[in-house]
């Protein structure tokens, strides 16, 4: 399995998660992790270089011999007004959200088509649904995610290969911890439930997603929270 | 460029084990002209697909260099380095080349 954005947040439960259930794992973040676990092997990359990208997988490819789950995680956001924000954060949103998440669902194809299985997993956001204000780039680069998603499932169906996304609401994290309680609360207000996410919220839908017997789920985003 | 023998070896074996999942009437010969693309091909998207992963899974055995063919003009019946098995071996020692081998 690999999973994007391991350092820490959801990508670092993610990667608890599935070692301690047995899969062996290969994670990546821009920054070495300060954790090691047995299992799990770490590459320090930007998602969105296509030279350090190929070369994780050609290893994997190598050491592993095929890959059954990749987990685009990794994702960067920012509140700001549109008329605040420079170009070159919506750039590196894009970059990291939409690029990488292409770049490695297309380098994780190619090893999944080895064996005809293969589920892929991306992260949207009930940004996108909820149209939420100050979220324009984040939620654009999500909408973005999931027009991947669809097509993608459509694409690499016969070849075994599945394509769903996650769309959690706000969970306690890094991303939610700086923004304000107020706006946090407001946003939960336009969902059905309005409590912030758990983790294991996230990792619940994933392990159905990425289950063998889910095979006739693809192109499917799941919005947590009842967005 | 002429494509030499190793990657010319490299792809005839990734197209015998394509050949062993294809119908008798969609296998591929081994000549350089054989098309892969348009409308003498016998394969159709997917099988264009099977073949160029199983080519990168050959060359990365072979040379232990991990390459991925993309090319933005791959579906075009007149520039495509993906037109026929040759003009895919030229395409393959041009990859390598920028990989330094």
């Amino acid at each position: 399995m690999v999973i994007t954005g391991t350092r820490k947040g959801l990508g670092k439960h993610l990667v608890e998660h599935y070692t301690r259930a047995g899969w062996e794992v290969f994670g990546c973040s821009r920054q070495p992790v300060d954790y090691t676990l047995p299992s799990y092997r770490h590459y320090a990359l930007d998602v969105a270089d296509e030279a350090a990208v190929g070369e994780m997988f050609a290893e994997i490819g190598r050491d592993n011999g095929h890959l059954d789950v990749l987990i685009n995680n990794a994702g960067i956001a920012s509140m700001n007004h549109v008329l605040l924000t420079p170009m070159s954060t919506v750039a590196d949103i894009f970059k990291t959200n939409v690029l990488g998440t292409y770049l490695f669902s297309r380098q994780a194809a190619r090893l999944m088509s080895r064996r005809r299985f293969g589920r892929i997993v991306n992260m949207a956001t009930v940004a996108t649904p909820l149209k939420l204000e100050g979220e324009a780039a984040y939620a654009a680069s999500k909408a973005a995610v999931v027009a991947l998603t669809q097509i993608m499932a459509r694409e690499l169906s016969e070849l075994g290969i599945t394509v769903n996304a996650v769309g959690p609401g706000p969970l306690d994290t890094d991303l939610t911890r700086t923004v304000k309680k107020e706006k946090i609360e407001k946003l939960l207000g336009q969902l059905a439930i309005h409590k912030l996410g758990e983790m294991t919220d996230v990792t619940n839908v994933i392990d159905f997603l990425i289950a063998p017997q889910s095979a006739a789920v693809t192109g499917q985003t799941i919005y947590l929270g009842g967005a | 460029m002429t494509a030499g023998q190793p990657v010319v070896d490299a792809i005839n074996s990734a197209v015998d084990d394509l050949n062993e999942i294809l119908d008798a009437d969609e296998r591929l010969g081994k000549s350089p002209d054989e098309a892969l693309i348009g409308k003498d091909a016998k394969l159709d998207s997917l099988g264009l697909v099977n073949l160029i992963v199983l080519v990168e899974e050959k060359i990365q055995q072979k040379f232990d260099v991990g390459i991925t063919l993309v090319d933005e003009r791959a579906m075009s019946q007149s520039k495509s380095p993906f037109r026929t098995l040759g003009s895919l071996a030229e395409f393959v020692e041009e990859q390598l080349n920028e990989h330094g081998r």
